[in-house]
């Protein structure tokens, strides 16, 4: 029985993880409209990074992500402003295409780069260390982490989009990009700083994933299916939603690979469907499905 | 004033047909005066053009976005292992059935997946590939993850007649697709597709029905995609749930559309005749040669979204299938009224 709480326990931690990738998502989708093919290879190059930066100036994690997550989101503000807003319009293919190809792209600089085996961010005892809850139930520090990691970000988001300026030129650029611009506000700006934010939370999920596991330079699309499932589980547009479709993730995850060890992403997958049928608009439905 | 006739031929339209017929003429005597290389490169030339119609039919003309068309072509290549080494089945009789069997399985999955817009459904359909990748390899008596070998199928029938089956069949899929897709587009249906790929809101108010033409597209292109994994992998040795399901197959897909021109029936041809081109020219480079895909297909979508095709009809008024009907011929414009 100790066994079956813990794998939940595990998978439910998993989730907070699920929930900052897909935490980034959920922003772009919602004030752009777009959802970005290369979100899970962004977080895998974030990852890199901080392995490299980590490698070279013998940084801890800490500092090796207080640096990589500034540069992420300088490179979405960029790439948004430079390259994405020329894509924007009733066409969802462009940048869906276009983003597509960034996939490609950084997928092949990985393995130019570092080549195709797996490596992760040395995490110290601190990647071990966990916490007795008695009972044979434990749960590591660092998945932990991740999970508080994971409420304050979107806790953060929650307050950026109640009660800033900034995130109220988010949600009116979102319901009519026209009418904003008539207002004064550049769009353009408001999308590239939207774009900087979902980057900056990219980053610290692809540094926790690359100290909790290990990275390969093909693993990004894998993840941006999980960022994708936890946001449809949890309800286009809603917040915490997202926190709860991560979650639910993670322990239909972690119970499939518990009867089967073949059968755990597969679980995560049939269990998005499920809801799909179920529940097409997630389960904590705000936003339409447009 | 005289009464001028309508009509789709355009200089370009006769000309290309008849290049078209000698094309075809020269593909199918292959067998007696071509050498093998050349069979194989055709051969994989008009499978890569079958999968990239199919998928320009589904999104340059349904508008629906798929990422996971390899969903298809891998139930094709399993419907060969199941039917063609279990059963020992003719393999070229399988692949009618693989289309078949692609079609059903298309059937539930549109039904979960049309509840999902624009890039939600294209992330979806990806999904759904991934679940059928992760069922096969979970299967044992399909091989499990590592594959299974299907050279067993092929036992029995001789190299030539192996070969020159399998370019007449690639023939009927990638020359007698894109023909096929052009006479739907001149059809009451092909023209009920292109109101729903200028404008849903606008199609619908003339009674077409979008629901119906989107399912209708999505089987077609479920059905061409199954026969075509099923003709794929009889060129192949082996099959594995991550090469038969590989999202590769849609990153050629697209690469072929976008640089060609999505949403035209010619692009799809010089996207294929392109990708080829560039992949034998970048052969040597390794992941630079994926990089240089990647980046092409960036460029063109921002700056050249109508692809090589688009580019050309922009500067000169050539068509090689023509899909709308014109007045007369010559200056008919400037002369009648």
């Amino acid at each position: 029985m100790s066994d079956w709480i813990n794998t939940i326990l595990q998978g439910l931690l998993t989730g907070g993880l699920y929930a900052l990738f897909a935490a980034g998502l959920s922003l772009s989708f919602g004030v752009m409209r777009i959802i970005n093919i290369a979100h899970g290879d962004f977080a895998i190059l974030a990852g890199y990074a901080a392995i490299a930066i980590a490698g070279t100036f013998g940084l801890n994690p800490v500092e090796a992500m207080c640096a990589v997550v500034p540069a992420m989101a300088l490179l979405g503000y960029a790439l948004q402003r430079g390259i994405l807003n020329l894509t924007l319009g009733d066409d969802v293919l462009r940048p869906l295409l276009v983003t597509f190809g960034f996939s490609i792209v950084i997928q092949n600089l990985l393995l130019e780069g570092f080549s195709a085996d797996s490596r992760s961010l040395d995490s110290g005892t601190f990647g071990t260390a966990s916490l007795q809850l008695g009972g044979n139930l434990a749960v590591g520090l660092l998945p932990l982490t991740v999970m508080a990691a994971a409420v304050a970000i979107l806790a953060f988001m929650q307050w950026l989009f109640s009660t800033t300026l900034l995130g109220r030129a988010f949600r009116a650029a979102a319901d009519d990009p026209e009418t904003v611009q008539l207002m004064g506000v550049n769009t353009r700006h408001i999308y590239a700083m939207a774009m900087a934010i979902a980057m900056a939370m990219v980053a610290v999920a692809g540094v926790f994933l690359a100290l909790q596991t290990t990275v390969s330079p093909t693993d990004g699309p894998e993840h941006l299916l999980y960022a994708f499932e936890a946001v449809i589980i949890g309800g286009l547009g809603s917040l915490w939603g997202t926190l709860i479709g991560g979650i639910v993730l993670g322990v239909s995850q972690a119970i499939g690979a518990k009867l089967n060890p073949g059968w755990g992403i597969l679980a995560g997958h049939l269990c998005f469907l499920a809801v799909l049928i179920i529940r097409p608009s997630g389960l904590f439905p705000t936003a339409r499905n447009r | 004033m005289s009464v001028r006739k309508t009509t789709r031929a355009t200089g370009a339209s006769l000309a290309g047909a008849a290049a078209g017929f000698l094309f075809l003429a020269g593909a199918i005597a292959m067998p007696w005066w071509a050498e093998r290389w050349g069979e194989n490169w055709l051969i994989e030339f008009l499978y890569t053009l079958a999968l990239a119609q199919g998928w320009n039919l589904l999104a340059g003309y349904g508008g629906l976005l798929s990422v996971g068309q390899q969903a298809f072509v891998g139930i094709g290549g399993y419907a060969l292992v199941m039917l063609g080494v279990g059963w020992g089945l003719d393999p070229f009789v399988v692949i009618p059935i693989a289309g078949a069997a692609a079609v059903l399985a298309s059937i539930p999955m549109a039904a979960v997946l049309f509840r999902l817009r624009g890039a939600n459904f294209a992330v979806g359909t990806w999904v759904v590939a991934e679940v059928l990748r992760l069922l096969i390899a979970n299967d044992d008596a399909l091989g499990g993850g590592s594959g299974t070998s299907i050279t067993s199928t092929l036992m029995g029938i001789p190299v030539w007649w192996r070969i020159s089956i399998t370019l007449w069949i690639a023939l009927a899929l990638g020359a007698g697709g894109t023909l096929l897709v052009y006479l739907l587009l001149r059809s009451r249906l092909g023209l009920a597709l292109m109101s729903v790929r200028d404008s849903e809101p606008a199609a619908a108010t003339l009674g077409i029905s979008v629901r119906r033409i989107k399912w209708i597209v999505y089987l077609a292109a479920a059905f061409w995609t199954g026969m075509t994994g099923a003709l794929i992998f009889i060129t192949k040795l082996r099959i594995s749930p991550d090469s038969a399901f590989s999202i590769d197959w849609t990153t050629t897909i697209f690469f072929v559309v976008v640089i060609g021109g999505i949403g035209t029936i010619e692009g799809p041809i010089i996207g294929t005749i392109v990708f080829f081109l560039l992949r034998s020219a970048l052969a040597d480079y390794g992941s630079w040669y994926l990089i240089t895909l990647g980046a092409i297909a960036v460029f063109f979508m921002i700056w050249v979204p109508g692809g090589l095709w688009g580019l050309l009809t922009s500067r000169f008024d050539v068509r090689f299938f023509p899909i709308q009907r014109r007045v007369g011929a010559g200056r008919a414009a400037d002369t009648a009224s």
